[in-house]
């Protein structure tokens, strides 16, 4: 089914479109297995590529429970720990949405990758910030290990063993016109 | 970006880039909460050699917001021919490791020379003699595309003293980089010398200034221009190009009045139409907080995050 | 004790030679115009071939600071500077602290240039006492002890009475008065000219009717008083016309224009370069055009420099409080040959006569300056007309730095100068 990838791209094929909507719906499976159904969840995905995949896992939960679960989308530029320096302009910052008051709520926080940690570490604070949730779950469609920080996720898409030097790509049909996940030699070679 | 010191050499895509995070950022404002840590551990000085509590305190807000450490050095005026030059007290607050220096006086361009002089410290000009005040700037424009969705194509006043007024200047910069058009209203004494050989479209006549126009920002008259000569009277500028219910008749039924503050009230602006009376739509108050959002923007852009680590 | 100049080229306006020739200098004074090749076999021989030698550069206007701001520049420095530009006179504005506004300070002046100088140096005496505008100097005082001229430079005079009663006392005296001509009310705290560029940049500015005024009034009173008025520093095309108008007219006035005052305009202002910033300030391209032509048809007469040195950290300051002035003697030839002979606006010959014997008329300096004449006092400049170089303000001779001229690249530069018969290297 995964097309061979263009001669000039190193990037070698780790999961193509039919096996990311298997692991996403063995991951709405387990959420609801965990949380006794879907009632008080609210899913909220971490900018850019965790927000469709919440989506995605919003509509599952539908299909499999029929109850509406609504979704956020969280941006952590403003709760980032990497220093850089002011000679370029920093990342852009895009708005979070969280459309519902998260006191009080079960929250499914929803990443394309879960690498050091740091990402997910800089989302709490965010989610925090807006609200006190009950708890806070993490749900991820890959795991490269690597971890800096204590962080472990819930609900894992597929583990997927990497060097440092590695660099995993998500594409995703919302915004890249394609489902496929690669994994480069290193960065530089990534489209 | 390295400084903040003019909109006239600000690009397009830089403003566009201010206002977008200013626009992200001001949700912050609207917390129960109002504070995230973007930009802790960094320092920002403001340096102000002209009184200023307003501009002051909303950048210290900005960047007590984004957790920044804010320092304050309000310096006399007349301390600066007597005493330590300009140059070694900024050099003096770079060695003190400021991260940023907002910087306000009373002479056009010292904040470019600060940062001629300066390697290691952003500067950010927080209004220079006649020259520039980006942020106002900024802000006006924020202001403006929050009501009317965009800059591009509208008409836009600035009436009152351009002449002496930065905030003339910046607005004619930015906004015509945005695609607004703009003209500037006021008495010949107070109109720039070769004004017409800036992209804007000058009048000395109020109501031919006003007509159709779906944005007006009203400029803070200084009284000392009368006595300076610049002026016959208060009453009779009132009369000529206040604004007024009377005078925004002839602009488009929805036309939003800035003004960057303080106000004279009956001079330069009815207290009406300061109020947003008569179904007017005063931006004054917008514009003050969207100041924050602003500021906190450009103090993002300089000290923030540039790196893209992984996740 | 002879020096013999062999190889060169001779341009000399007052005489109007402009052939290849030798020079013959013997005990400090020109002996000889010689057919080149002839053997002088007793003098000292230097090799000027593919030079120009021309009389000693003058200039008539110069600040030097000594008394006073020594920290800017001295006359040892300033004479250096003269000497490194292909100067050999030069004449001082009295605005120095004291300023030469008595006797004492003249001779002052000239037995430190009798010490420490490499070029001659004539003081200039202020108009009025301390150079305050009220008081009129002892001017006959002035003259004996050395003064060549009367001005007001720097503090202009705003009255036209007092300026009306100096101009009566020049006259008088047979003294040129020498005016900076500005309406102090209509420039006010004004650091550049007015106009597109001040109002791009929010500096308050000068505006050139300033000038204008201020010259048309001298210009009347030197015609009801009959003194002889030099205008200093011409930077406007109002100006320029109403010296064409005057000297139709017949009235004694003369007038001079300053490099900087044709080469550059206000736009070297921008980002604030108080390099940039004098007074007279950079005006447009069109005042700059006009200039040059009242240079071409001969209603400017000279050429000056207006050299005025400032301490590096005077002008590293905001540029509403920096200093006005900037230095001129080691960038004027250069400058002017590059901008006015390359470009067809002044021959060579012309060029040099509104270096040489021009001022020197104007001032009325001693006998033998400005010219190559045999009798003349040996005062020589030898000229590279050839040599492409950028000027770097950090390799000058002055003791201050403030050139808007940095990092241009210029065709032309002086060589080295002889003094009275003695040769400065530097």
């Amino acid at each position: 089914m995964s097309e061979p990838p263009p001669p000039t791209i190193e990037g070698v094929p780790v999961l193509d479109a039919d096996d990311i909507r298997r692991a996403l719906t063995r991951i709405a499976h387990e959420i609801v297995e965990k949380n006794h159904g879907a009632q008080n969840l609210v899913l909220v995905g971490v900018l850019t590529r965790g927000a469709p995949l919440a989506e995605r896992l919003s509509r599952l939960l539908f299909q499999i429970e029929s109850q509406p679960v609504p979704v956020g989308k969280l941006d952590i530029g403003l709760y980032r720990d990497d220093y850089g320096t002011a000679q370029n302009l920093p990342v852009a910052l895009a708005p979070s949405d969280i459309p519902v008051d998260i006191t009080g709520k079960t929250i499914i926080l929803v990443d394309e990758v879960l690498f050091t940690g740091r990402t997910v570490r800089a989302a709490l604070s965010a989610l925090l910030d807006v609200g006190r949730p009950a708890s806070i779950q993490l749900a991820v469609l890959l795991d490269r290990g690597h971890r800096e920080l204590p962080i472990r996720p819930d609900y894992i898409g597929k583990n997927l063993p990497t060097s440092r030097q590695e660099y995993v790509q998500v594409l995703l049909k919302e915004i890249d016109g394609e489902d496929r996940v690669l994994i480069y030699k290193n960065k530089g070679e990534a489209r | 970006m390295k400084h903040l010191l003019t909109l006239r050499e600000t690009s397009k895509t830089d403003i566009d880039y201010l206002l977008d995070t200013a626009g992200t950022l001001r949700e912050i404002l609207e917390r129960p909460v109002k504070k995230v840590p973007t930009l802790r551990g960094r320092a920002m000085i403001t340096l102000f050699y002209e009184n200023s509590t307003r501009t002051r305190t909303s950048f210290e807000m900005a960047a007590k917001i984004m957790s920044a450490e804010a320092i304050n050095i309000a310096v006399s005026q007349s301390s600066v021919s007597k005493g330590e030059s300009l140059k070694d007290s900024l050099l003096t607050l770079q060695a003190l490791k400021a991260d940023c220096i907002v910087m306000r006086h009373s002479s056009s361009g010292t904040p470019e020379f600060a940062a001629q002089i300066l390697k290691h410290t952003s500067i950010i000009n927080a209004g220079d003699g006649r020259h520039e005040h980006p942020t106002q700037g900024l802000l006006d424009m924020l202001t403006i595309r929050q009501t009317k969705g965009q800059l591009e194509d509208l008409e836009v006043a600035i009436v009152g003293d351009i002449a002496h007024s930065r905030v003339a200047r910046s607005n004619i910069w930015g906004l015509t980089k945005m695609g607004a058009k703009v003209r500037l209203v006021g008495p010949r004494t107070l109109l720039p010398p070769d004004a017409d050989r800036l992209p804007v479209q000058v009048y000395d006549n109020l109501a031919q200034g006003l007509d159709g126009v779906d944005v007006v920002n009203v400029l803070r008259l200084q009284t000392e221009r009368m006595e300076k000569g610049l002026l016959p009277s208060l009453r009779e500028y009132s009369r000529l190009f206040g604004i007024s219910q009377q005078s925004l008749k002839l602009a488009q039924p929805d036309v939003m009045v800035l003004h960057p503050g303080p106000m004279n009230r009956g001079v330069e602006i009815s207290a009406d139409v300061a109020d947003g009376k008569f179904g007017i739509h005063s931006a004054i108050e917008e514009q003050v907080t969207n100041g924050i959002a602003v500021r906190m923007a450009v103090l993002y852009a300089l000290m923030g995050v540039s790196s893209d680590t992984e996740a | 004790m002879k020096t013999l100049l062999f190889g060169g080229r001779i341009v000399d306006p007052s005489q109007h030679i402009d052939r290849d020739a030798d020079l013959l200098i013997e005990d400090g004074k020109i002996s000889a115009i010689l057919e080149p090749g002839t053997a002088i076999a007793d003098a000292e021989q230097i090799d000027v071939t593919g030079k120009v030698v021309v009389p000693g550069l003058i200039d008539i206007h110069v600040h030097l600071r000594e008394p006073g701001f020594e920290y800017k520049e001295d006359i040892e420095s300033g004479t250096r500077a003269a000497a490194a530009g292909g100067f050999t006179r030069v004449c001082c504005m009295p605005n120095t602290n004291p300023a030469i506004d008595t006797a004492a300070t003249v001779r002052f002046i000239l037995e430190r240039t009798e010490q420490v100088g490499v070029a001659h140096v004539h003081p200039i005496g202020a108009a009025t006492r301390a150079m305050q505008g009220d008081q009129l100097t002892e001017m006959a005082e002035l003259k004996s002890a050395g003064a060549i001229a009367i001005s007001d430079d720097a503090f202009p005079l705003q009255s036209a009475e007092t300026t009306r009663r100096a101009m009566e006392y020049c006259a008088m005296l047979n003294l040129p008065l020498l005016t900076h001509n500005e309406d102090k009310a209509l420039t006010q705290k004004g650091a550049m000219n007015e106009g597109y560029t001040a109002t791009l940049l929010g500096i308050p500015g000068m505006p050139r009717v300033a000038e204008d005024i201020a010259v048309a009034r001298n210009i009347m009173l030197a015609k009801l008083t009959g003194c002889h008025l030099h205008l200093l520093h011409i930077s406007t095309a109002g100006t320029v016309e109403l010296l064409r108008r005057a000297k139709a007219e017949g009235i004694k006035v003369t007038g001079e224009a300053c490099q900087h005052h044709w080469a550059l305009t206000d736009e070297a202002c921008m980002k604030f370069q108080t390099d940039a910033k004098m007074n007279p300030p950079l005006r447009t391209q069109e005042d700059c055009e006009a200039i040059k032509q009242g240079l071409q048809d001969g209603t400017i007469d000279c050429i000056v420099t207006d050299h005025a040195p400032h301490a590096e950290y005077e002008k590293e300051v905001e540029f509403d409080a920096a200093p006005f002035g900037i230095l001129g003697l080691e960038t004027s030839f250069p400058i002017t040959y590059t901008t006015l002979v390359k470009t067809g606006v002044l021959t060579l010959s012309e060029a040099i006569a509104k270096m040489t014997s021009e001022p020197a008329k104007i001032l009325s300096l001693p006998e033998g300056a400005g010219t190559l004449c045999p009798g003349a006092i040996a005062d020589v400049a030898v000229l590279d007309l050839d040599t492409i170089w950028t000027i770097d303000r950090n390799t000058v001779q002055s003791k201050s730095k403030n050139t808007p001229f940095h990092g241009t690249e210029v065709q032309g530069r002086a060589v080295f100068t002889v003094v009275a018969g003695r040769v400065i290297r530097l």
